[in-house]
This record gives C-alpha cells, sequence and structure tokens, in this order.
C-alpha cells in the first residue's frame, strides 16, 4: 500500500517548550488515522504543521511521495476541517463548498455540479442557497467537510470537529463519518482527545503524551495489550495498583497492598523482582462472585464491600471498596443476568491475572491535575 | 406584569435622556432650523428683507463657489479612500499580526498624538515641511539640495495634514471589526487554497465591510468639514468650501450667504455617503452600530 502521508522525526519547539518530539508515522491511503492525546499534548501542533501553518523546528513530511517543507500552506494537498469549523459568515453554503474550485480557476456549470454531488453525499441536498447562520451544529459539522471533500485532498485532517456537538449528535456523526469516509476512500487523520471517538472510527490510533507517541495501533490492540502505562490509564478505564514486585519459589509473581493483601501479577517480562510497578485491570476483566478465596487458587480474589452502584445502562459498573484495605475498585456490572446487589452487599471480587497488565512505575497519570 | 414593566422604563428612558434631548433641541436643532432660515433670508436693492432663492443661486452661478465644493468633495474622497488603504495594513497589522504587548504599545502610539490639539499637530506639520523647516535644513545640509525648497501650501501638504489627522477615526472601526474576524477562518481560506490577495478580498474585506465604512463615513465628514489644517497647510489655491463658509460670515459678514453654503455642504456630504451606502449595500443602521 502507498503511503499518503509520511511523518519523519519531526519536532518543534516553542523557545525552550519542546511542543512535538521527534515523531515519525505514515498513513496508509485510504485509512482512518486518529491522534489521541489530552489537551496540550501537541497533536494541534503537529496538525497545524501538516497543513503547513506551522514551520517545523526539524524533520520532514511527505504527502503521497512529495516533500512538503516549502511548500506553501495553500499549495498543499491537504484540507483541514477546523475545531470551530471556521465556515465563511459571509458565504452561503454553495459559496463556502465552491471557495476551493474557484481559487483552482474552476468554472460555471462544473463548478455547480460538483457541489451539489458533495452536498447531496454529505446528506443536506438543497441547502445551497441557505446562510451559514441558518444551519444546525450537526449541518455545519457537514458543509465544512464537504468544503475540504470537494477538493478531492490526498489527506483530509480533522482538528476535534464533534468537540461542539451535544452528546446524542455526537454518537451520530461519528457513525456518520465512518460511513462517509469509506464511500469516499480519502485518508482521514483525526485529533482527538475523546478516545471513545478515535476507537470507534479509525483503523490506527496513536497515543500521543506531551510531545511524544506512546503507541501506534489497531484500537484493539491500544486497548487490549498497552505499551505504556500512560496507554493503560488513557484509553478505557482501568483499576490501577502500585506496590513492590516479589516472587515465590513456586514462580509465582506478586505485589503486596496494604493489610496484607497480595495480587498475583502476570508473568512480568518487563519488571524486575524488587521495582515498584503499576498494575492495571480492566473493569470488565473482574468478576462479582458469592465464592471466598481458597489457598492455591490461580486467581486474585479479594473480599469486598459495594460502595456505589453506578448506573449508566449497559455500560454500569459497581464501586468496590476492598476489605482491609482504603483502595477502591471499579467493576463492570454484570449484563447477561438479573441482579440485585446494592451498596453495602459484601462479596467477592475474582479476576484472572493473566487479564491485567503490569508496567515498571512510572507516576504518570492522565489529567493529573484535575 | 409586561404593562408596569414597560411603562418604569418609559419613565426612566424619559428622565435619563431629557437632558440629552434638550441639549440636543437648544443646541443643534434649533440654531440649525434658525440657519436654515436664514439661509432662504435675502436683503434687495433697497434693504428690504424677504424670502428668496438668491442665496443658492448665487452658488450655482458663480465658478468659484461650486467649483470649491466640487473640489472639497473630491479631495475629501481622495483623502478617504488613501487613508483606508493606509488604515486596512496597520489594522491587520495591529490586531493579527503582533503579540498583545506589542499591540498595545502600537495603538498607544497611535492615540497619544490626538492628545494634543488638532492645531499643535497641524503647526507641527508646518514646521517639518515649510521652507526653514526640518526637511530643508537637513536636505540643504547635506548638500542634497541646493536651495531650500516650499513644500507647505500645496495639494500635497494639505493632503499630508488632512490623512494625519484623521487617520484613528479609520483606525478604531476598522481595528474593532477585524479584531472580530476568527483567524481560523484565514487559515481556512489559506487551506483551501486561496492566495493572500484573495483572502484579503473573499474574507477579511467583506467581514470588515460595517466599519470600513462607518470609518469612511466619520473620515469623509471630519475632512469635508475641516478647517484648520485647509486654512494653515492649504495654499491660496487650494480653498475648502469651509473656508467659503467661513468668508461669508466672518470677512463678508453675509450670514444668509454663509447659511446656505453650509446648507449645501451638508447636503452634498450627505448625498455622497448615501450613494456610498448604496453601492457598498450596506445599510446605515448597521454601519453606526
Amino acid at each position: 500500500m502507498p503511503m499518503d502521508l509520511s511523518v519523519r522525526a519531526v519536532s518543534k519547539r516553542f523557545g525552550a517548550f519542546t511542543a512535538v518530539d521527534n515523531v515519525s508515522f505514515d498513513v496508509e491511503q485510504g485509512k482512518f488515522f486518529s491522534i489521541l492525546g489530552p489537551s496540550g499534548c501537541g497533536k494541534t501542533t503537529l496538525l497545524r504543521m501538516i497543513a503547513g501553518f506551522c514551520e517545523l523546528s526539524s524533520g520532514s513530511i511527505t504527502i503521497r511521495g512529495q516533500e512538503m517543507a516549502g511548500v506553501e500552506a495553500n499549495k498543499r494537498p491537504v484540507k483541514l476541517v477546523f475545531q470551530h469549523l471556521a465556515l465563511f459568515p459571509m458565504m452561503d453554503v454553495k459559496e463556502n463548498i465552491a471557495f476551493g474550485l474557484r481559487r483552482r480557476r474552476e468554472r460555471g456549470s462544473a463548478v455547480r455540479k460538483k457541489v451539489e454531488d458533495m452536498l447531496e453525499r454529505v446528506g443536506l441536498p438543497g441547502f445551497g442557497d441557505k446562510r451559514i447562520s441558518q444551519l444546525s451544529g450537526g449541518q455545519m459539522q457537514r458543509v465544512a467537510i464537504a468544503r475540504c471533500l470537494v477538493l478531492e485532498p490526498v489527506v483530509l485532517l480533522l482538528d476535534e470537529p464533534l468537540g461542539a456537538l451535544d452528546l446524542k449528535l455526537r454518537e451520530h456523526m461519528k457513525v456518520e463519518l465512518k460511513k462517509l469516509q469509506n464511500e469516499v476512500g480519502t485518508t482521514f487523520v483525526y485529533i482527538t482527545h475523546d478516545q471513545s471517538e478515535a476507537m470507534v472510527m479509525s483503523d490506527y490510533v496513536v497515543v500521543m503524551n506531551q510531545g511524544h507517541f506512546e503507541q501506534i495501533d489497531t484500537p484493539q490492540n491500544l486497548y487490549m495489550n498497552p505499551a505504556t502505562s500512560f496507554v493503560a490509564q488513557f484509553v478505557g478505564e482501568t483499576n490501577k495498583f502500585t506496590g513492590r514486585l516479589d516472587g515465590d519459589t513456586a514462580g509465582r509473581f506478586f505485589i503486596g497492598l496494604e493489610g496484607g493483601i497480595q495480587l498475583l501479577v502476570p508473568n512480568p517480562s518487563n519488571v524486575q523482582v524488587g521495582e515498584e510497578i503499576e498494575l492495571f485491570v480492566r473493569p470488565e476483566a473482574i468478576s462479582l462472585t458469592s465464592k471466598s478465596a481458597s489457598p492455591g487458587d490461580a486467581a486474585n480474589i479479594l473480599p469486598v464491600v459495594v460502595r456505589a452502584v453506578l448506573f449508566d445502562g449497559g455500560n454500569s459498573r459497581v464501586l468496590c471498596g476492598i476489605e482491609g484495605a482504603s483502595k477502591e475498585l471499579v467493576v463492570r456490572l454484570p449484563q447477561n443476568r438479573p441482579n440485585d446487589i446494592k451498596a453495602g452487599d459484601r462479596l467477592f471480587v475474582a479476576w484472572d491475572p493473566i487479564r491485567s497488565v503490569c508496567f515498571q512505575g512510572a507516576g504518570v497519570t492522565p489529567y493529573a491535575g484535575l | 406584569m409586561p404593562d408596569s414593566r414597560t411603562r418604569k422604563l418609559g419613565w426612566g428612558f424619559v428622565l435619563f435622556f431629557a437632558p440629552v434631548f434638550v441639549w440636543l433641541f437648544l443646541l443643534f436643532v434649533l440654531p440649525h432650523l434658525d440657519l436654515l432660515r436664514l439661509s432662504f433670508v435675502g436683503t434687495d436693492y433697497y434693504g428690504k428683507s424677504g424670502l428668496t432663492l438668491d442665496n443658492y443661486t448665487a452658488f450655482f452661478v458663480e465658478p468659484a463657489y461650486w467649483m470649491t465644493l466640487l473640489r472639497t468633495a473630491v479631495y475629501s474622497l481622495i483623502v478617504t479612500a488613501i487613508i483606508l488603504v493606509l488604515a486596512l495594513p496597520m489594522a491587520f497589522y495591529i490586531t493579527k499580526v503582533v503579540g498583545l504587548r506589542v499591540r498595545g504599545l502600537l495603538t498607544l502610539m497611535i492615540v497619544v498624538p490626538f492628545w494634543v490639539s488638532l492645531l499643535v499637530r497641524v503647526y507641527g506639520w508646518m514646521i517639518i515641511l515649510r521652507e526653514s523647516g526640518i526637511i530643508n535644513r537637513v536636505l540643504v545640509g547635506l548638500g542634497i539640495w541646493q536651495t531650500p525648497l516650499e513644500m507647505l501650501y500645496t495639494d500635497a501638504s494639505l493632503m499630508i495634514g488632512l490623512i494625519h489627522t484623521n487617520l484613528l477615526f479609520m483606525l478604531v472601526p476598522i481595528m474593532g471589526v477585524m479584531d472580530s474576524l476568527d483567524n481560523a477562518l484565514i487559515e481556512a481560506g489559506s487551506n483551501l487554497g486561496a492566495s493572500k490577495f484573495m483572502i484579503w478580498w473573499k474574507i477579511i474585506l467583506p467581514h470588515c465591510m460595517t466599519g470600513i465604512m462607518s470609518g469612511s463615513i466619520i473620515v469623509f465628514m471630519l475632512v469635508a468639514g475641516s478647517y484648520i489644517a485647509p486654512a494653515l497647510m492649504g495654499g491660496k489655491n487650494s480653498l475648502w468650501f469651509t473656508q467659503q463658509i467661513y468668508n461669508q460670515f466672518i470677512i463678508a459678514f453675509n450670514w444668509n450667504q454663509g447659511a446656505a453654503f453650509g446648507f449645501l455642504l451638508l447636503v452634498t456630504s450627505s448625498l455622497i455617503v448615501w450613494v456610498a451606502l448604496r453601492v457598498t449595500g450596506q445599510k446605515l443602521g448597521e454601519v453606526v452600530q
């Protein structure tokens, strides 16, 4: 597969601050590629460098084999859907969409036809004569995308375009956007801090943190096999334990919590006995049971008190406190059978150590300041 | 209770704006009405005064009068256009290019000269431009010019004075609207393939149109009605229509003729503003906001 976008060892420094730190990635033709990271991680700077609004400090960007250094922003084969859309309020819908075509000196009925086809494609037939101020949020979204796609760019960049929409519409647009991308086959590079947007739509996701890439992978792999402690915490919900790694003669590894509780750890390859480690368990990997632990169990089984049931339809969870420790756990509420779990219940939680991951203690927490 | 609410608002409105209305009526409407009456009054050969159109026909019959008004109108339009061309890039640079601190400094540098009286600013220009002024001293001193050159009392010096003394009134409204232009619109234009010129033409200018029109109206009215700069910096060949009005009132002591000239200037400039608004498709209500 040919590469539509190739970013090689790109860095961007503002004075002493490094916004983007030596990142490299390739996007295959026709793929939906997302850059996921917390606000301030440098993802918008990276996007602006690709679009040509911002000079590179070092590295190179090539689009379909063409080196972009020295190519002005208005000559690049990438189009950008802005975070706040940046539709031209002084023009109506069809003029907005025709803007780029006219700059290419296309004239007359060809332009009109392309604009109408594009409006049809994004589901807004007959909207050409409306003013921008007459459109709803979702309609503006479509016009912004149509305005870019009508130019048939090699790469379409999207800068958190769904951020301003309300939840229901956002869920809807996620699916629409994915469908649209499948239809037109254009390479999409999508920037977001919302991991659900990235996971739902993307073929590949890169997790970005403080200017560098933590992991580039498929959404499934990011979730199942995070490469770093940051990815494990940032992508999806998880429970985190910290402790010193210990091992016994039977070849089992564990960490000790307060109150003498020991947690079995999957066979660690990336950490050494005696190191501070972080252990992550997804809420859905943990099951609630009434069966207590017996010696020699291969699973982690802990007595807990239910603190609260966090009802959220199919995504309901149970907040549990481990008995004899201050640590709290979030456990997915079983969906396949009725239950009468309520606050104050005394139960056991159990999980297979294989379904947890551990990393050397890095002490990083996304949104630690919040 | 919407009724009592509107009534309360009505009372408040009357109470607070009564002084304004009285002020406007006594000092603006009344004198103008009287001037309007005066402009239609004439004294005949026998010293008997009565209603007449003579003051207005005199204007059209005597070329020195209507030529001066035409000149004033055309030059005011030219000065307004030059100020606009200067103000647009200045406003763009101040609002979009430089950082906040430089922006404050530049804005201050533009406003500070206006703390000084108009007369002083015009005298400042005279010190720079006149025969024994700074430019002549330096150039003759350096041997670049053999003899000093009189640069004052020409159309060019008159324009320099008018441009400098009125630039602020164009800059402020344009900076206001340009500030409200989202930078992303400019970037979007560039991203969609527009050249710098097309971004100005298709995005920046249409966005700034209300500011451009209000600035232009203010500047045009001020320039057409200015007296000090034309009187001090313009030559005998660059007579301004305000000087004609002054001559009638103060020198000829012909208040009737002066009043007629005053109204002719008012009508002409209002007409030009109206045409400009029609041509650019703007509404006065939007522009003055």
